[in-house]
């Protein structure tokens, strides 16, 4: 079994930030694999932010809300700022009744809000814009 | 074990009729935890047991949650062991979904600090027992040094 592998979600690169997500089945080995590459990328690429979109998570048992503290700590030390996105409401209500607070890693209602505190703002569209570029 | 958060637990959400109800409960079974690959199967298997309950979004969650809890502990601590599966019934005919986690493990010599938020022995965030007591309706566990641990845990549906 290779332990290298990725779990399956692309890390993407959108200007400082790095886009990404977490499949639902994670499990230690993907979890170990997921840290080491986000990390690896963060350093390799300079990211200032990291986007994690957890909306497949049907679960966060007390394992996955460990990987997701230890990997914003993790890149918090290497000067990332890592935002956690898409949480379904289940989920959150099963985490508090769990106890697990997520302290230290920070959430957004959506993907989208999260690029946003993560200082991507979605322009105004460029009408004229597109308008000169398709005539030239 | 009776706790101040009991009572609240059983009282959450709206009340009303379990959607599978008056249809045959699946079939007992019991469920392997030797490997990474079998806590996935145990929670795919506890999934479709909530859904054929009847179980609400939240309650499939809450109980899918705990059985990951329990498992792992028995897989991490226990040295692997079997999650069973049954459907008990209340004479008022209200459903539930019972999960009897057994392992042949060191057992747990001081129940007390294990059921403490925060207290672990091994690599979790030390809620996975006292986590999954909150989130069942009912919840006794079985254990001593040397003796392995038995933890069951129902949830009845909301009616």
């Amino acid at each position: 079994m290779n332990g290298l592998r990725s779990p399956g979600v692309p890390i993407l690169r959108l200007g400082d930030v790095l886009v990404t997500g977490l499949l639902n089945e994670l499990d230690d080995r993907a979890a170990i694999a997921f840290t080491e590459e986000l990390t690896e990328r963060i350093s390799a690429e300079g990211a200032r932010g990291v986007l994690i979109d957890i909306s497949r998570l049907e679960i966060i048992d007390s394992f996955v809300a460990r990987t997701l503290m230890e990997l914003t700590t993790v890149a918090r030390l290497l000067g990332a700022r890592v935002i956690v996105a898409g949480m379904r409401p289940p989920v959150a209500i099963t985490l508090v009744e769990l106890g697990i607070e997520l302290v230290g890693v920070e959430t957004a209602l959506n993907p989208e809000q999260g690029l946003a505190a993560l200082g991507w703002r979605q322009a105004p569209q460029p009408l004229e814009g597109a308008r000169r570029g398709t005539s030239r | 074990m009776a706790l101040p958060g009991e009572s609240t637990l059983a009282s959450h959400g709206p009340k009303r009729p379990a959607r599978a109800e008056g249809r045959r409960p699946p079939a007992p079974a019991a469920y392997p935890v030797r490997t990474e690959e079998d806590l996935l199967t145990v929670r795919h298997a506890v999934r479709a047991a909530t859904v054929a309950v009847g179980f609400g979004l939240v309650d499939q969650t809450r109980v899918v949650t705990a059985a990951s809890e329990l498992a792992r502990n028995a897989y991490v601590h226990g040295g692997g062991g079997t999650v069973s599966l049954d459907y008990p019934r209340e004479p008022s005919g209200r459903r539930g979904l019972r999960l009897t986690v057994t392992d042949e493990g060191p057992g747990i010599a001081d129940l007390e600090a294990a059921l403490t938020d925060g207290f672990t022995t091994g690599a979790g965030l030390g809620h996975g027992l006292g986590g999954a007591r909150r989130l069942m309706d009912e919840f006794t566990v079985r254990t001593g040094p040397g003796e392995g641990t038995v933890v069951v845990v129902t949830r009845w549906a909301v009616r």
